[in-house]
């Protein structure tokens, strides 16, 4: 656990710390996830403690999201004028990005799958 | 007594023990109704608080003084998604091109309906622009938010509803479409409903979560690259 924390904290900075002196449009944390998970592709395999931890942290991701999700208190005005098409246009609009992404991938990595087999 | 209340009311503790408390009441009842969409943990966590926060008169800094540190884990947490991203190293391999080719159209697609669909229904300009970063995680929606002169707080409640939904369409969808594999069914979640879709998609397998986290962070940055360049061309 230990171990863990320090790694996860020490790439997540680094992250942090590069995402702003590059001013680069994502947030620290999804490029610390990307030099880990670089450094595992030099290292050629994932340190013990972290293969133990990570599924431990990650089987309850949705429990972060909750504070920010209860911040959704403070728009009470604009949501309640807005609320009903703003719900709509979101559902629709995400269903819509939703089948068109994986309806793609499944199309694209089956041909992919195909060629290669004829190949 | 009355100290005692207030000190209630101000300590950290109990910002952070009521989340836990909600959370762990969420996945009670999500758990009972076999996993029921409308019983997603992020939705009825946050009801629970909402109503809590409502009732008892405590405010929303005070609550958040306590659920800050549950926030803050955020940040590791998104990074240990590289131990599952690693685990598929070879799947990710072979499908590099369709995963990229998908990550634009599909981003593409979500920030244009959105705009189309506001414009259908003349929002506001201001909640119009607010809207369009919400298929990213809440750090990159508020800057692309502020960027082209949205309202970032209202952006966040953009974000989470689309999470929200994302993730509650999950399993309806995949009892729909059973031909799609767990890396399709992760990848179309990062991609529409970013981190909130990705604990959904952790739910399903590793995999799944792996390449939902995977497209959550690298449509984060085509939509910094996409959204001010179509709110140039709409001319919004």
């Amino acid at each position: 656990m230990l171990n863990s924390l320090i790694w996860l904290l020490g790439y997540q900075l680094a992250g942090e710390f590069l995402a702003r002196s590059l001013s680069l449009p994502v947030p620290g944390s999804v490029l610390g996830m990307l030099l880990l998970f670089l450094t595992f592709c030099v290292r050629k395999t994932i340190p013990d403690h972290l293969k133990q931890t990570a599924p431990a942290l990650l089987s309850h991701l949705s429990l972060l999201f909750i504070p920010a999700g209860v911040g959704v208190i403070l728009l009470g005005s604009v949501l309640g004028a807005y609320g009903l098409p703003l719900l709509l246009l979101t559902l629709v609009s995400t269903l819509l990005t939703w089948l068109a992404s994986a309806f793609l991938l499944h199309y694209l990595s089956s041909r992919q799958r195909r060629m290669r087999g004829a190949a | 007594m009355n100290s005692a209340l207030s000190w209630m009311e101000t300590s950290p503790l109990s910002g952070l023990f009521l989340t836990l408390l909600a959370y762990r009441c969420a996945l009670a009842l999500n758990r009972r109704c076999h996993g029921h969409p409308l019983t997603n943990t992020v939705l009825v966590g946050v009801l629970l608080l909402m109503a809590f926060l409502a009732l008892s008169g405590m405010s929303y800094p005070q609550y958040m003084r306590g659920a800050q540190f549950i926030q803050l884990l955020l940040g590791p947490a998104t990074v240990a998604l590289a131990v599952p991203l690693y685990d598929n190293l070879l799947r990710l391999r072979r499908s590099a091109p369709a995963l990229l080719i998908t990550l634009w159209v599909g981003s593409c697609i979500g920030i244009l309906s959105g705009a189309l669909l506001g414009m259908a229904v003349k929002l506001p300009r201001a909640l119009l622009l607010s809207l369009l970063p919400r298929s990213t995680t809440t750090p990159i929606a508020m800057g692309i938010s502020e960027k082209i002169g949205g309202l970032p707080s209202l952006t966040v409640g953009c974000v989470l509803i689309t999470g929200v939904i994302g993730a509650a369409m999950l399993k309806p969808l995949q009892k729909k479409f059973p031909q799609f594999d767990d890396m399709t069914l992760g990848f179309a979640s990062g991609i529409a409903a970013h981190g909130v879709g990705t604990a959904r998609a952790l739910q399903v397998s590793e995999t799944a979560g792996a390449f939902s986290g995977l497209a959550m962070g690298l449509n984060g940055l085509v939509t910094a690259i996409l959204v001010p360049l179509f709110c140039s061309l709409l001319q919004l």
